[in-house]
């Protein structure tokens, strides 16, 4: 396990996403997405991932009036800057700050939505969230379907930042997607760079279904591309192939797919010939079990890593799902390379971290069976 | 019209003036609120029958006892507000339109019920109505959510957010009414105290039981939730300064419970028989205003007892229709999750053969 744990940088890997080859860091780069193809001809800019949610919430507040955010110390900018200058610009009234009160925040999202509102509401950080876990998964979840389709508040949408940012510790470092995915009713998703952050979270406030939107904090400042200037959403429920390969499958969302990308260069260079296919899941409920399963049937390969702790973390959800499909085609038993069990550590966030050389290990084991 | 005087005591105020205590209304409204508690009652007595012969299950939570205080809060306010409540909801669903027929049905889980019979007890809705809620105190913010797109919109309504005594507790109210108060919104808080949150008397539960008191900084009011005429009154008064831009209101409601908390509670272990039908005797809020309205001579005794017997027929026709109902469509296990047409790809069933294909 030292090797598992020891974060080094063998093989001579730029690791992280200040190196990364999938942020476009050109216009030509960001423009020739084909799910971007309805603005292939936006000017870009620059920006980081929080730059581009302040972008998004901009363009969701002028282009909808309804639209309203809120939260605490938001309407300064919020801890993270990502609502900066949005007050002066669309006022006090459309973006404001609310009391410390997690639990209340959601409920009174859920009642504005209920009204036909587009209420943004931000959590500080998703350790924060559990107060409103009740308003979340009780009451936004299940309006729709306890009033027999008469009331919902599908114009909800909580943005939160969450994972690890190198030295959050316990309550500012955690990952919840989890919980969430247990609740039929809810969207859950979580962008990887800033011009998926932009697409994804406007998609994610004109969805009519209550959307937990989970940004990767450490990414707000780390990440960044050259963002269409224009108003473009990109799909909910669809994962995206960032790399194919025809050996093993590769899956995560949000700050783990670099970990995973780094890994993806070490194993094709320790084992030449071996191609490993890379999917950012993007929307983990629902998900995208189509995209999945037919790569796995492509590579009979499946590793799935994330940073919540592994028990009854989502990668068992999708390994339960593959392995239903995929059964005959597998060459091996499918690897989930997560955080460990524990509370999420302060001192030992190194060692509990996913990292670029545990999820190797991941892939060796996928194709060293 | 007839002006009817409250009794000295019918409200006590904190940190605002007492609305008056001389309430004008016409003969045909007091008949009208005579009408709407007795069928609240009929209705709420048909529905432990029915629970009692196993043809309702789950939950279910009457309001018998308590019917003023949704009849006299739809009187003093319009259909352009807002209710929202929490699960002892029958009571408000019909108040705001919903048929008995539609209620016993839902209670029923049948597909005449007004959610279709996917809400059962707990979630019913009406227009401006939203819920019946099954968690204890969580509607509270949620109305105060209502009120800030009423002021938003600078509609001229209010919203009325309800909790019990037991729920009055709970750390959420007290996030709700900061949230009202810090943005002046038309929320009016009502804390409908039938002193028992289950079967904790609300003074082994509640440090203060001035539930009127208890937000501090919002002023309140506490009313006899027995005599339809106050919660009338007051609910008129708070709306008016609700959508003046005077900010929240919290009004208590004193008021009592016959029956248990739920069907499976039988509401005499924690309190008296004697209790009960104490309340019964003396402060029963339809016999007061039967009451009322023979010393003001708006109907004779022989014209109420004839509107008893038809409610009565009313109501069983109502439950005999409803008991006609069929059950939802299988269908409908897999409907109203998400938004139509943004459904995930599929649904699994209890095996795979009843894997539901939405696309």
């Amino acid at each position: 396990m030292a090797s598992a744990t020891s974060g080094g940088n063998p093989d001579g890997i730029k690791p992280g996403v200040a190196h990364s080859q999938l942020l476009c860091t050109t216009t030509e780069a960001a423009l020739k997405n084909p799910e971007l193809a309805a603005v292939a001809s936006s000017d870009t800019k620059r920006m980081n991932l929080y730059q581009a949610v302040n972008e998004a919430l901009a363009t969701a507040l002028s282009t909808d009036e309804t639209a309203v955010v809120f939260g605490e110390d938001v309407a300064f900018g919020g801890v993270f800057r990502c609502t900066m200058g949005l007050a002066q610009q669309f006022g006090k009234s459309r973006v404001f700050n609310t009391p410390l009160c997690e639990q209340g925040i959601a409920g009174f999202g859920i009642g504005m939505a209920a009204e036909g509102h587009t209420a943004i509401a931000e959590i500080q950080f998703a350790d924060y969230i559990f107060p409103a876990f009740d308003q979340l998964v009780n009451e936004a979840a299940k309006y729709r379907y306890r009033s027999g389709g008469q009331f919902d508040c599908g114009g909800l949408t909580v943005r939160t930042p969450c994972s690890a940012v190198g030295h959050g510790g316990h309550y500012h470092s955690q990952t919840p997607e989890a919980y969430f995915a247990h609740t039929p009713g809810l969207k859950v998703v979580m962008p990887r760079s800033p011009i998926q952050a932009k697409g994804l979270l406007l998609a994610s406030i004109r969805d009519r279904n209550p959307v937990i939107f989970l940004e990767p904090k450490v990414l707000y400042r780390a990440a960044v591309e050259q963002v269409p200037v224009d108003d473009y959403e990109l799909p909910l429920e669809k994962a995206e192939i960032l790399k194919e390969g025809k050996d093993v499958t590769l899956v995560g969302w949000g700050s783990q797919i670099y970990a995973l990308e780094n890994a993806i260069q070490i194993a094709e260079k320790r084992m030449p010939g071996i191609s490993c296919e890379l999917i950012d899941l993007r929307s983990i409920l629902p998900w995208d079990v189509d995209t999945v399963a037919a790569s796995v049937h492509k590579t009979g390969r499946l590793v799935v890593a994330h940073e919540a702790p592994q028990t009854g973390g989502f990668a068992a959800e999708i390994i339960s799902k593959v392995t239903e499909r995929c059964f005959l085609r597998m060459e091996s038993p499918p690897q989930r390379v997560c955080g460990w069990d524990t509370p999420f550590p302060l001192v030992f966030e190194r060692f509990y971290m996913p990292t670029m050389i545990r999820c190797y290990e991941g892939i060796r084991r996928a194709m060293e069976y | 019209m007839v002006t009817i005087d409250l009794p000295t005591l019918a409200f006590e105020v904190y940190e605002c003036d007492s609305p008056s205590l001389a309430v004008t209304i016409s003969k045909q409204e007091l008949l009208d609120m005579y009408r709407e508690m007795v069928v609240i009652r009929r209705m709420e007595m048909a529905a432990d029958g029915l629970y009692k012969a196993k043809m309702i299950r789950g939950f279910c939570h009457l309001c018998t006892g308590q019917e003023a205080v949704p009849v006299g809060m739809e009187r003093g306010i319009t259909k352009d507000d807002v209710i929202i409540t929490a699960y002892r909801c029958h009571g408000y669903t019909y108040v705001r339109g919903a048929s008995v027929t539609s209620i016993i049905a839902e209670l029923l889980g049948n597909e005449l019920g007004v959610s279709k019979g996917k809400g059962g007890s707990m979630h019913m809705f009406a227009k401006n109505f939203y819920g019946g809620n099954g968690i204890v105190g969580a509607q509270v913010p949620v109305g105060a959510g209502h009120a800030f797109t009423q002021k938003y919109l600078n509609q001229q309504a209010c919203t009325f957010a309800l909790y019990g005594d037991g729920a009055a507790n709970q750390g959420q109210v007290f996030e709700a009414y900061n949230m009202a108060k810090l943005w002046d919104l038309p929320a009016v808080f009502v804390c409908e105290n039938n002193m028992y949150g289950m079967g904790t008397s609300s003074k082994r539960s509640s440090a203060s039981t001035e539930y009127y008191t208890r937000a501090g900084y919002i002023p309140g009011i506490k009313v006899n939730g027995m005599d339809v005429l106050a919660v009338r009154q007051v609910c008129a008064y708070a709306r008016e300064l609700a959508i003046t831009g005077h900010g929240p209101m919290l009004l208590e409601m004193v008021t009592y419970r016959y029956g248990g908390h739920s069907m499976s509670d039988p509401g005499t272990t924690y309190r008296t028989r004697e209790e009960v039908q104490h309340m019964r005797s003396a402060n029963d809020p339809s016999t007061g205003l039967k009451q009322r309205i023979l010393d003001n001579s708006v109907a004779d005794e022989t014209t109420l007892k004839q509107m008893e017997r038809e409610i009565r027929a009313e109501v069983d026709a109502a439950v005999a229709q409803a008991k006609a109902g069929k059950e939802p469509a299988e269908s409908e296990l897999f409907t109203e999750i998400y938004l139509k047409g943004s459904e995930p790809a599929e649904l699994r069933g209890r095996d795979i053969e009843e894997t539901h294909y939405y696309k």
